[in-house]
């Protein structure tokens, strides 16, 4: 049984508490875009020529494109050029291990509660921590590295393993694939990489922290994740940002490449700092995220609690190449204030026998706008392709929206498609039954948003339940009157 | 990129403003055009149209607003709808209404029939006309839509006053005289429910002639307070026969509106349905059943728009997929802020019978209250396995067991007929088409 | 323990309650009778703090406290329970995890750690062979599906879990056949001891069979019109209502 309440005890009260801004000296490069400023970020980073080149391409392609209008979320236009595209925290030499790791930066991310110390061992997670651009640190590289396993970040990836990188980068979000994944591709400036070769199964939880600290500066990581045949990867990734009043950009790309009879599950608490009450500051999370099955019997499961940033504009999705391969997206998005998400998954039955499970959890507070975006397509050639959608929406207070717009297209007549959809409010009856119980109605609230997310829930590593659960908590504060 | 001949419409346009001086038609005409002009015809890059090429409708040319026509009863005679001597007849050929070949069975001060010119004339209706004409184009604004607009002409006008219920069921035939040529029909049309006022309405189509028809209509229905509207379509004509259809509901008094739209044959057919709550307490009932052979394409996009407290629908649209077909469904309720206390069910469901057939389904909600209760679900999918191997283990043959089990599928929709020889018709209809499918 | 003094309460404007005047020692059995609309469930609602019921005259003392200015959570904190007549469903909370967070609720409010999970399971345990509740129905959501008979031993189970010092019972028995009403019953008799006090609201006599009530009040148009020991319930039901409309109806317009 899950401590539900304890947790509600601790946070209800608090607010983002991850607001802080570690004094740290950066080093970033000039305001603004331009081929100078990506072949900079390249420099910087000391890459291979081909590297560079995918870049320089990428923004080829880029500066050609607009910016896409289809999503149910509005926002003042976004200027490219007064955003700073590299900040990394200053370093005077190569690290040797983490005792040499900038005192600041170890506190910042103890007040995250992130175990990089070796101390935090027994928690038994692998964590790889982004700030701003560049990856600080990782933790349990070496323990990692005797089964073979590749875990680091992705600039070191580049240096040390360019065969990998350059086979898996962009396969499964090309270059070209939208807007904001173009921008990625040119100014992307770390990320982690997890390679898991074959028949290994990963003995820990991979994750990656990610922290934007520096003002007016955008963070484009991008991650990649390869499980070669019958291996098995979890990893968990967080992210976290200061309380600033502008707002700022983070366009990640994230690719997943699961061969035959390999699983990754890949979770995410995002809590990126959503803006005040007011709708003040706060991230504009554009990410485009993608798994490939591409062998048989291979598996990706994406599951994701949503309550921070702005907007978020995110569609976690699995193309299921590989015959009887299978995608799954759990999703709880929650939105307060006046927040905005736009967010759902894409699952493409391309191979035959495949299965996909989507369970997407919208909750719509405050003056907050939610959507869900779904596509599930069967291809001509996906024989016996099989799906289940639930897509349920609550209400809390009479100003926020809750947006479906599934699409399901089938093409082959052995699939199978569900789709089930809800909106429904928390009643006074059901809060007054609580109150009757002595719980109020904050914590009654909370308890049945609890509920009402615990399929997804379900899905998560304990150590993120824990965290989801409580940032369930925390967002919803002041949603109630 | 294939170009569209479109170049001559505009002369068209041209030609009939000049020869029709009504002020309140030209207006609105206008209006469309320059809809139509500033849109032009959707391409599949339009979120409503993305399933539907309608711009291959455009490759050809074809001739419009005509009145030469051979048309004639005998030629009616062989569409017309069970108990026809029973009901009144609108018949329109080549998208103009024809009062020759109508037969307006009830009585004056029952129902008034008026062509739309008349109506735009007639001190009794201008204003109606006036308020009502064309606000459909708020939701529509494809040039699709603002075709028809553009070309309101020889549409027909429908007044059925306070507190009458009319008996006699109205049919509307649609013919297309293609014989000579490729014809683009463009009905028009808005009926007027008073208070309490009650009315059924049939419409169907029939081309006749072996050139292709794109028939294009535009339906406005007004549904004042305490008034009843029952409206059935049965589409059921050759596969040269394309058509978008449009039929929108405003229901601005509280009253009950259900429709049933069935589509059993066609080239490439799109219904508009859409139903707009204008007051609180509305009721409305919409089902649809695509039951597709050959090339068929067949989508029906829907609305139920919740503008007011306290409304309730309930929408059902069931698919099969034969051949190479293709079935796409689009779903919208919207429940505005003010709008609490809403039930909006929805719920689609497919067959797909065979590895050339597809469909597309995107049912949405966007709830913008938060006291109210909004369902949705849709299903791909096959024929019952086991309920196909429970009937043929007690000897029924697999053909017949699939026919039967296609029956009961498509009957949870026809069973909402409530003009009994209209359902008995159709489901005549689909018996054939069953056992015709299966040998 | 409870006093309420002339209590007036309405809703949307409509006065349904007329001035009721009760008294409650710890210990004890009250039943309130009456017919349909008299106002019964108003008066649970108006006990439990339903903010839709507005009180616009009289007072009531629970435990020394001016009831009135608590809010439901406090009130039920201090042990005001209401078994309710419509036991509400709540989707995806566990009846275990529900019954906790009130429990450790109640314990905070009166300076108590909250019990740990053993502590719990222990109690509940214990409290569940009380009420001959089944195990399987507190893994499942809060009244979620469950079968009349089943909500109403949900209401009993929380009552034992909860402890509290006033329980009242609105309308418990309804719904229920011979064989739920008699474990409701028998749980609600485990339950009683001299320190806490129970109001019996209901229609019937049957469920006074069981409990056997100290006294009994007939409420009619929004006042107690009669009050007297279990004997008045029995004459009731030998002569039903109409007696007391046609004793109390011309007079209570």
């Amino acid at each position: 049984m899950k401590e539900e309440m304890d947790v509600l005890e601790q946070t209800i009260g608090s607010e983002y508490k991850y607001g802080f801004v570690t004094d740290i000296e950066t080093e970033t490069v000039p305001k603004g875009i331009n081929e100078s400023i990506v072949r900079l970020i390249s420099k910087k980073k000391n890459e291979p020529e081909w590297m560079l080149n995918w870049r320089l391409k990428a923004f080829a392609h880029w500066i050609k494109m607009e910016e896409p209008q289809w999503p149910n979320v509005t926002y003042p236009p976004i200027n490219f050029q007064d955003i700073i595209y590299y900040a990394a925290p200053k370093k005077k030499k190569a690290l040797n291990g983490l005792d040499e790791v900038d005192p600041e930066l170890l506190k910042t991310f103890e007040k995250l509660g992130i175990s990089i110390n070796e101390q935090k061992r027994l928690t038994g997670v692998a964590v790889d921590v982004v700030m701003d651009s560049v990856s600080v640190a990782t933790s349990f590289k070496k323990q990692l590295a005797e089964v073979g396993i590749i875990f680091c970040s992705m600039s070191e990836a580049i240096q040390n393993h360019p065969e990998l990188v350059q086979k898996y980068i962009g396969s499964v979000v090309p270059m070209t694939d939208n807007y904001f994944a173009a921008l990625n591709s040119a100014v992307f400036t770390d990320g982690s990489f997890c390679y898991i070769p074959k028949g290994v199964r990963c003995p820990m939880e991979l994750s990656t922290y990610f922290r934007i600290n520096t003002e007016n500066s955008g963070q484009f990581e991008r991650t990649l994740i390869v499980a070669e045949e019958e291996s098995y990867v979890s990893y968990l990734e967080g992210c976290t940002a200061p309380k600033r009043d502008e707002n700022q950009l983070h366009a990640a790309v994230v690719e997943l490449v699961a061969h035959r009879k390999a699983e990754i599950k890949y979770s995410t608490v995002q809590n990126w700092y959503p803006g005040d009450a007011n709708g003040a500051g706060g991230i504009y999370n554009f990410v485009t995220k993608r798994g490939i099955c591409m062998g048989e019997y291979a598996k990706i499961s994406w599951s994701q609690v949503e309550t921070g940033s702005a907007i978020t504009w995110k569609y976690p999705s699995v193309i299921l190449k590989g015959d009887h391969s299978v995608g799954e997206f759990y999703s709880v998005a929650l939105t307060n204030h006046l927040q905005q998400a736009d967010t759902g998954t894409k699952m493409i039955h391309i191979g035959k026998n495949t299965r996909s499970r989507i369970v997407s959890k919208g909750i719509s507070a405050g003056r907050s706008q939610n959507s869900y975006r779904g596509l599930v397509r069967v291809g001509k050639n996906a024989i016996n392709a099989r799906n289940f959608s639930q897509c349920d929406s609550l209400l809390l207070g009479d100003q926020c929206g809750a947006h479906t717009f599934p699409y399901i297209e089938a093409a082959h007549p052995s699939a199978v498609i569900e789709h089930e959809a809800t909106t429904s409010k928390i009643g006074e009856d059901q809060l007054f039954y609580c109150r009757q119980r002595g719980i109020d109605t904050e914590a009654a609230v909370a308890l049945i948003v609890t509920g009402f997310a615990k399929e997804v829930m379900n899905q998560l590593p304990m150590e993120f339940a824990v965290e989801a659960q409580k940032l369930l908590a925390i967002s919803l504060e002041g949603s109630v009157g | 990129m294939a170009i569209l001949q479109t170049a001559y419409i505009e002369e068209k346009f041209d030609t009939l403003q000049s020869s029709h001086p009504n002020v309140l038609l030209n207006e609105v005409r206008q209006k469309g055009f320059q809809t139509y002009q500033n849109v032009g015809i959707p391409s599949y890059k339009n979120e409503e149209w993305r399933y539907t090429p309608v711009s291959n409708l455009f490759k050809q040319s074809y001739s419009f607003s005509e009145k030469v026509s051979t048309i004639n009863q005998a030629s009616v005679d062989a569409f017309r709808l069970p108990d026809s001597a029973t009901a009144n007849e609108l018949v329109f050929v080549n998208g103009l209404y024809n009062p020759l070949l109508s037969n307006i069975r009830s009585a004056a001060n029952e129902m008034v029939i008026i062509s739309m010119e008349e109506a735009a004339n007639d001190i009794r209706f201008s204003d109606i006309l006036k308020e009502h004409l064309g606000k459909s184009s708020l939701y529509l604004q494809d040039g699709i839509h603002a075709l028809n607009t553009s070309f309101i002409n020889g549409g027909v006008f429908v007044y059925v006053p306070k507190k009458v219920q009319v008996a006699l069921p109205l049919y509307i035939y649609h013919i297309a005289d293609t014989v000579q040529n490729p014809v683009l029909a463009q009905p028009r049309s808005l009926i007027y429910l008073a208070e309490s006022a009650e009315l059924k309405l049939v419409e169907t189509y029939k081309t006749a002639g072996s050139s292709d028809s794109f028939t294009n209509e535009v339906m406005e229905v007004v549904v004042a307070g305490n008034a009843v509207f029952e409206y059935y379509k049965l589409q059921n004509d050759i596969a040269v026969a394309n058509q978008v259809n449009t039929t929108h509901i405003r229901q601005i008094g509280k009253s009950y509106v259900h429709t049933v739209v069935v589509t059993l044959d066609g080239g490439m057919v799109r219904n508009n349905t859409n139903i707009i709550m204008e007051t609180p307490g509305n009721e409305a009932h919409m089902y649809g059943l695509y039951l597709l052979k050959g090339n068929t394409h067949a989508d029906n996009h829907t609305l139920v728009d919740n503008r007011e407290p306290h409304c309730f629908s309930n929408e059902l649209y069931k698919g099969v997929m034969d051949d190479a077909t293709t079935g796409v469904f689009s779903g919208k309720i919207y429940v505005r802020p003010q709008a609490q206390k809403i039930n909006a069910y929805q719920s689609n469901k497919n067959i797909l019978l065979s590895e050339k057939a597809s469909v597309n389904t995107k049912p949405q909600l966007e709830i913008f209250a938060d006291d109210v209760k909004c369902s949705h679900g849709c299903t791909i999918g096959r024929l019952d396995e086991e309920a196909l191997f429970y009937l043929r283990s007690r000897g029924i043959d697999a053909a017949q067991a699939k026919a039967m089990l296609l029956q009961a599928f498509a009957n949870d929709v026809i069973e909402k007929i409530k003009i009994e020889s209209l359902r008995e018709h159709i489901e005549t209809l689909i018996v054939n088409r069953l056992s015709v499918q299966i040998s | 323990m409870l006093s309420i003094q002339n209590i007036h309460a309405a809703i949307e404007g409509k006065e349904i309650l007329k001035g009721i005047n009760l008294d409650i020692q710890p210990g004890e059995v009250h039943a309130i009778m009456g017919p349909n609309g008299s106002g019964k469930s108003t008066l649970a609602s108006v006990l439990a703090g339903r903010e839709e019921y507005e009180v616009t005259e009289g007072s009531i003392e629970f435990l020394g406290k001016n009831m009135l200015e608590l809010s439901p959570e406090e009130r039920a904190r201090e042990g005001l329970f209401l078994a309710f007549q419509y036991p509400v469903e709540i989707p995806g909370v566990s009846t275990t995890n529900f019954i906790k967070s009130a429990l450790n609720e109640k314990r905070k409010y009166h300076g108590l750690e909250p019990l740990d999970a053993v502590a719990f399971l222990k109690l509940m345990k214990e409290k569940m062979q009380l009420v001959e509740i089944d195990k399987a129905l507190l893994t499942r959501s809060v009244n979620e599906g469950f079968s009349g008979g089943e909500k109403k031993k949900n209401e009993i189970f929380q009552m034992a879990m909860l402890e509290p010092k006033l329980t009242i019972l609105d309308e418990t028995d309804s719904g229920l056949d011979i064989d739920a009403l008699r474990i409701v019953a028998s749980g609600v008799n485990k339950l009683r001891s001299k320190d806490n006090a129970i109001i019996v609201i209901t229609h019937y006599q049957r469920l006074l069979d069981y409990l056997q009530p100290d006294f009994v009040h007939v409420l009619y148009k929004g006042r107690i019109v009669k009050s007297g020991t279990k004997e008045l319930a029995l004459t009731l039901e030998d002569q039903g209502y109409d007696y007391i409309k046609e004793e109390f109806g011309a007079t209570t317009i």
